[in-house]
């Protein structure tokens, strides 16, 4: 960690930068751990707690969050030098909206019982303070490219939480997995349910765990 | 009757927080203070109560399938309902700008304690879930402004509830990593689980 910030001001700006240089590769793996924009950054709450019943509806969020993540990022930063300060906000939810248009019509066309399960939170992808928060905070001020590897990255950081409470939440909840029944394929054939898993609470719960060993391990503390 | 049962389950047993993760950045950044909740908290109610009529208003004479027909024989199987998020993210920030201004005019009191909550508002989740929860509900235009109020309410509390105990919290010794996000999850948790004893209620 430290060796790399002090390497952070002789990494050349130059052309030569390889696509995947060390300044790049850390836009991808901080959000993972240490910048985590769940645990971390509280941000993006909301959809990550109501979606996570099941390992499959939860794949599918995650994957159009990071569609939308990576495109709002990418379009953005193309446009930031076009786009007025005093209008942004405005600029980046019609983008953000436009996208989850795209989510909302694709998933109706192709996969709708998955539109069925995830109802009104796909809509709610617009309001996902992620997507906003790395578009004020990120896109307008940087390049295409470190942009769209930024977006990865907060997306994967996203992803792995979400899916981690929704592999406990299936797992205690139903016994089963991407609805593969775990526990009766081991030869555990009456393995109590936990209800509290199926409940909004347990989803609290999960996190709230997820958060203090993620936490523990960083040595972040909040004040 | 048939409003008062609705505004009931939807404070109580549908409550945004507790029961649809609604609302929950702000639930959990503004929450340290019991004053501060309180402004964000009567914010919401009242850009809920308007937003969510005024979208009821967008939908039916504009969106749904069929709705364009007052503008002529021509427009009657016009289906705008694809642009349905994109209205009402609209209408919502629209809205809020201009509750602001018009707080900002009639009581500068009202605007000095209200005025830095309204622009959070705009992508506050539970106002654009409020407003989906509408479209999927179907209700027509009192049954949405009562859902808008009533929802409202429900997070309010739900905000006050959490930010009196999270004001005593600072009395307590909370391990390291705990602190902040990861034990107010866990209180979160708890209250939800008091809210859930209101399941079954009907009036």
């Amino acid at each position: 960690m430290s060796t790399e910030t002090l390497e952070q001001p002789i990494v050349k700006k130059e052309k030569s930068e390889g696509l995947m240089s060390k300044r790049r590769r850390k836009f991808i793996s901080d959000p993972l751990n240490d910048d985590n924009p769940i645990t971390v950054q509280v941000l993006g709450i909301c959809s990550a707690l109501a979606i996570t019943l099941k390992m499959e509806p939860t794949m599918v969020m995650s994957i159009a969050v990071l569609f939308v993540i990576v495109f709002s990022n990418l379009i953005i930063s193309v446009f930031r030098n076009l786009i007025p300060n005093r209008v942004r906000i405005i600029v980046q939810l019609a983008i953000i909206a436009t996208l989850v248009t795209l989510v909302n019509e694709v998933l109706k066309a192709y996969y709708y019982d998955m539109y069925k399960v995830l109802s009104v939170y796909v809509g709610l992808i617009i309001t996902n303070c992620i997507i906003m928060g790395r578009l004020e905070a990120f896109a307008m001020g940087n390049k295409a490219w470190d942009s769209i590897l930024d977006g990865f990255g907060s997306g994967f950081g996203y992803a792995w939480i979400i899916l981690a409470v929704a592999f406990f939440r299936e797992l205690f909840g139903f016994g089963s997995l991407f609805g593969f029944e775990v526990f009766e394929a081991i030869g555990i054939s009456n393995f109590p349910n936990n209800g509290l898993m199926v409940t909004p609470i347990g989803a609290f719960m999960i996190l709230g765990i997820i958060i203090w060993i993620q936490r523990t391990k960083t040595g972040y503390v909040e004040h | 009757m048939e409003l008062l049962s609705l505004g009931v389950r939807s404070i109580f047993v549908e409550n945004m927080v507790f029961a649809y993760f609604l609302g929950m950045c702000s639930y959990l950044a503004v929450s340290k203070k019991v004053s501060t909740a309180v402004g964000l908290g009567f914010a919401v109610i009242f850009v809920l109560t308007i937003t969510v009529p005024a979208n009821w208003l967008i939908k039916e004479f504009v969106l749904k399938e069929g709705a364009l027909s007052w503008l002529g024989a021509g427009y009657a199987d016009v289906d705008l309902s694809f642009l349905q998020f994109i209205m009402f993210i609209a209408i919502i920030a629209a809205m809020v700008q201009l509750v602001e201004m018009i707080i900002e005019k009639v009581s500068p009191a009202l605007y000095g304690s209200l005025g830095i909550f309204l622009p959070l508002i705009a992508v506050n989740c539970a106002i654009l879930g409020s407003s989906l929860f509408m479209v999927q509900k179907d209700l027509n235009l009192v049954e949405s402004t009562v859902y808008g109020f009533s929802s409202g309410i429900g997070w309010f509390l739900a905000i006050i509830a959490l930010a009196a105990i999270r004001e005593r919290l600072k009395y307590s010794n909370v391990p390291d990593g705990l602190k902040g996000l990861g034990i107010t999850m866990l209180i979160t948790g708890l209250m939800g689980l008091a809210f859930q004893s209101f399941i079954g209620i009907a009036i």
